[in-house]
């Protein structure tokens, strides 16, 4: 019984896999043009040589905030979990 | 384990110079190079950790938790505020870019040496982040060695 259920996982999980490779666009050919823009205009509009960096801190900066933000809060966490007794 | 023995201890000490160089490196590169302030930040907050180890209960006098919780806060701080900053066009506008200001240097689409001075406000937030990284991390590894010492009270055990 245990054999029958893995089976069917594993058909259920490579179907879907199959799926997804048959929906895959053309290599060489992204499937929106933003990754285009950013290489053709990033350094001149940031300054920046890194392409990462600039999409990171300038392009997604707001992504970055609530990274720090995630940083932030587990500190404030492990603050609260070791917190001395009184 | 009150602390390591003499061979640890010393090579920590000598590490601290290339560790901490090296990762302001990564943090001051940041717009140039692979790497940015989360990077470097958490270089840097390998060596508290190796000094963590190394030193054991001493770490109290050289690690202070109240300063490195005040550094991450105001880092943060100074992250949202330079975001603020160019608040007349957008949040996260890129306001000191191709100012001629400092970090303002112009340069073109193609290859170039890599100037410091270029980025604009990537620059600066690369270090907010590095200091907020650097603290976090430390801090969460030095907690969790104080607490481990603290003694369980019988009626929560």
């Amino acid at each position: 019984m245990n054999g029958i259920y893995k089976g069917l996982a594993f058909v259920v999980l490579f179907a879907f896999l199959l799926v997804a490779v048959g929906d895959m666009h053309p290599f060489g050919k992204p499937p929106s043009e933003m990754d285009d823009y950013f290489i053709r205009n990033g350094q001149e509009e940031t300054a920046s040589n890194n392409i990462v960096t600039a999409v990171v801190f300038d392009y997604r900066g707001f992504d970055t905030l609530g990274e720090a933000t995630v940083l932030f809060t587990a500190v404030t966490g492990v603050f609260m979990l070791f917190a001395e007794r009184k | 384990m009150d602390q390591m023995s003499k061979i640890v201890r010393t090579i920590a000490c000598v590490l601290i110079v290339p560790g901490i160089i090296f990762g302001l490196y990564v943090i001051m590169h940041g717009h140039l190079t692979p790497g940015g302030g989360f990077q470097g930040g958490a270089i840097m907050a390998t060596i508290s950790v190796l000094f963590i180890i190394a030193y054991g209960e001493k770490i109290r006098e050289a690690l202070d938790r109240d300063i490195l919780s005040l550094a991450e806060g105001l880092a943060l701080l100074a992250f949202i505020s330079l975001a603020f900053l160019g608040l007349s066009t957008t949040f996260f506008r890129n306001f000191l870019a191709n100012e001629g200001f400092i970090f303002g240097k112009a340069i073109g689409f193609g290859i170039n040496p890599g100037y410091l001075n270029t980025g604009g406000v990537i620059p600066l937030m690369n270090l907010a982040v590095g200091l907020e990284v650097f603290s976090a991390l430390s801090l969460v590894v030095l907690i969790m060695y104080l607490g481990s010492k603290n003694e369980v009270l019988k009626d929560v055990e």
